[in-house]
């Protein structure tokens, strides 16, 4: 019987805490990526508490447990490069360029917001910063990625798309359309498949046979990979490689992450479908604090550098919630513009 | 008796069903050991066991065909989409598998196809649709769209129980809104009969789903002012009951279609449109229609609001065409 979690690469049976994967990140890239893994948790927390309050319209999802994957994974893009992130990757879009008021001002649904208070969540995008914006229809990104990467190959730009996917979401069928295209076209897509135990409330066993989602690049005749989703360096790592790869006209890869969703589905969610023992096993390889050991036992950064960044994400929050409570719903009759171009 | 909410007289319908017919299954996503993320499906699991309430993986096209299979070897299933906005990903299984099969070569396919439908929760474009206007013109398919408890018990029996495949949109804005008593033994509602939920003389509104309630609510202010609203409750949106519907436009020349769907391409359109053709002769003004705008479903609030048509926006137009 297949236990949906399988064997996690060596690096991901490491006790937590103990060294992550190699990189040539040096000392200032890697504060870097500790504080968009830092922004993340801390805006999802800030919007878990508007949440309480009302403030937050509509459902709250959150990547809890998973900023590494997001963050690690867009840190390897270029400037060029597209991306299409899901309801979890907050994480990545912060990296990509966005601002937490945008994330703000779209979860409490105002007129400021990047869709002026047509959608909500993190349910945007930017041409200009190379980010497509998903729909809920889970895999449906996978085969729109491959059309960015097609395009970008007729119009002779060097760039590669980056999309996500939820262990659930590889059993829609426009995930297995997508990578299928994708790989006989040898596009430059890389898909990160994030393990993260549940899709809702149904485990990976009742999802699919194989413990590796990393296996079905088999069946594509595309590279595929499991890493240690927490550990964001090996997230990073995985996906330059696949990046290069995917600019030298080696096709997709599929990338799976393995992580954990520490919360539940949404904020409404209690997740009293997962045993408890898996929250506490998880807690211990939390990719933050574990991030934090490797920056001061390699001596990275100090106690006091981390303090700052910390700090500083702080302050800048207070403004952004702010801004966001201050800005105005949306006059009614918006809802009448943009319909067509 | 007890009160019984709109969601649990679906949830009851379909126990009944389960506990009188062994064919009668339930399949669809998260609807085991969570019991559905509306909770439609709670303790079905622990009553019927994995077997007949099967926890599926996301894979919406997979789960309607092999209700389809399932459906044509003699089996009842009942599928579950999370939100109705994801029947779009079954939409080559329904319209082009279900649909025309017993025309085609024979084989019935009793299958229901149920979910969650409608606005008015801030679920924004791809959780508030009511996507009736697209599957309304296969031929084939049957869709039923319950307003009140005793429907929703009613027509969810009756759907099972239908030899043809149905699609069953529940309102999730009605699921804990509306209460009332169900009898002992709820007996099913015949499919393909619109019910008048209210008598009147002087105009009829002609409505489905949450937006019955907008028009009875109408309906009371209006009495104030000494207009006397019918409303009739399609319930069935497929096949149409032509026959209430002109029974009411010929009392009181005067209509009104009501529904919660995107203008163009709706419901509302080819209701309007038969009364046109088959009661020309007994309209005193045009007929009407109210209906969501022609834009994806807005998510902030005051937009959503602006979006759906609700008590005071129907009072103000239903004021216009009686005065026509
Ligand atoms: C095609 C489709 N069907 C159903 C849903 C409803 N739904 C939203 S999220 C979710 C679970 C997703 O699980 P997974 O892909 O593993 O991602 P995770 O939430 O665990 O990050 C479901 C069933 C959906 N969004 N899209």
């Amino acid at each position: 019987m297949s236990q949906g979690f399988g064997p996690l690469h060596p690096g991901a049976q490491e006790p937590a805490g103990e060294r992550l994967a190699r990189t040539e990140l040096g000392a200032e890239e890697q504060k870097r990526l500790y504080h968009f893994m830092k922004l993340t948790r801390r805006v999802e927390a800030r919007l878990s508490n508007l949440y309480r309050q009302g403030k937050v319209v509509g459902g709250l999802y959150s990547g809890h447990g998973q900023e590494a994957t997001s963050v690690g994974s867009a840190f390897a893009l270029g400037p060029q490069d597209f991306m299409g992130p899901i309801i979890r990757n907050l994480g990545s879009m912060l990296v990509r360029g966005v601002q937490p008021r945008e994330v703000m001002t779209q979860y409490m649904a105002r007129g400021t917001s990047p869709t002026g208070g047509k959608d909500g969540n993190t349910h945007f995008g930017d041409l200009e910063r190379g980010l497509v914006a998903p729909i809920s229809m889970l895999g449906a990104l996978i085969p729109v990625m491959a059309g960015v990467a097609l395009a970008g190959r007729m119009q002779g730009k060097d760039l590669v798309a980056l999309t996500y996917i939820g262990d659930g979401g590889t059993s829609t069928g426009d995930f297995h359309e997508g990578l299928n295209f994708a790989a006989v076209q040898d596009l430059p897509l890389v898909v990160i498949a994030e393990h993260n135990g549940y899709a809702y409330s149904t485990p990976t066993s009742k999802q699919m046979k194989v413990d590796n989602i990393a296996a079905k690049a088999v069946g594509y005749g595309i590279a595929g990979e499991i890493i240690d989703g927490n550990d964001v360096l090996a997230v990073y790592e995985a996906t330059r490689r696949a990046v290069e790869r995917a600019r030298g006209g080696g096709g997709p890869t599929l990338i799976e992450a393995k992580t954990f969703r520490m919360k539940g589905h949404a904020e409404h969610d209690d997740a009293g479908y997962v045993p408890p023992e898996l929250f506490e096993e998880w807690a211990e390889k939390d990719p933050i604090e574990r991030f934090e050991r490797h920056l001061l036992g390699q001596e990275l950064a100090t106690e006091e550098e981390l303090a700052a960044i910390t700090a500083e994400i702080e302050t800048g929050l207070d403004a952004e919630v702010d801004f966001a409570l201050e800005s105005p719903f949306p006059p009614p009759e918006r809802a009448l513009e943009g319909v067509y171009e | 008796m007890s009160e019984t909410t709109y969601l649990e007289a679906i949830r009851r319908g379909m126990w009944d069903a389960m506990e009188q017919d062994e064919r009668v299954f339930m399949i669809g996503e998260d609807i085991g050991i969570y019991g559905g993320a509306f909770r439609v499906t709670q303790g079905f699991l622990e009553r019927f066991g994995e077997e007949r309430v099967i926890d599926t993986p996301i894979s919406e096209s997979a789960i309607v065909g092999a209700a389809i299979g399932a459906a044509m070897m003699g089996m009842r299933p009942v599928v579950e989409m999370q939100f109705i906005d994801f029947i779009a990903c079954a939409f080559n299984q329904i319209v082009n598998f279900a649909a025309p099969n017993h025309y085609r070569w024979g084989p019935a396919v009793p299958m229901v196809v149920r979910g969650p439908c409608g606005g008015n929760v801030h679920g924004s474009a791809f959780h508030s649709q009511n996507p009736e206007g697209f599957f309304h013109r296969a031929p084939g398919l049957k869709i039923l769209a319950p307003a009140t408890v005793e429907d929703a018990y009613g027509l969810i029996q009756a759907a099972i129980q239908d030899p043809n495949p149905v699609l069953f949109f529940e309102h999730k804005f009605l699921y804990r809104r509306i209460k009332a008593e169900l009898p002992e033994n709820p007996a099913p509602v015949e499919i393909g009969k619109a019910r008048l939920a209210r008598e009147g003389r002087d105009l009829s509104i002609i409505t489905y789903g949450a937006m019955l309630h907008v028009a009875l609510e109408a309906a009371e202010i209006l009495s104030g002012d000494g207009i006397e609203l019918e409303v009739l409750d399609l319930r069935t949106l497929k096949p149409l009951d032509d026959e209430a519907i002109l029974a009411t436009v010929r009392k009181t020349s005067r209509v009104l279609v009501l529904s919660e769907e995107p203008r163009t391409g709706s419901l509302a359109g080819e209701v309007a449109a038969r009364i046109s053709e088959s009661a020309f002769d007994w309209l005193d003004a045009p007929v009407q229609r109210m209906t969501c705008l022609d834009t994806p479903v807005p998510y902030s609030p005051p937009m959503e609001a602006f979006y759906l048509p609700n008590v005071e926006k129907l009072v103000a137009q239903v004021r216009q065409l009686s005065s026509y």
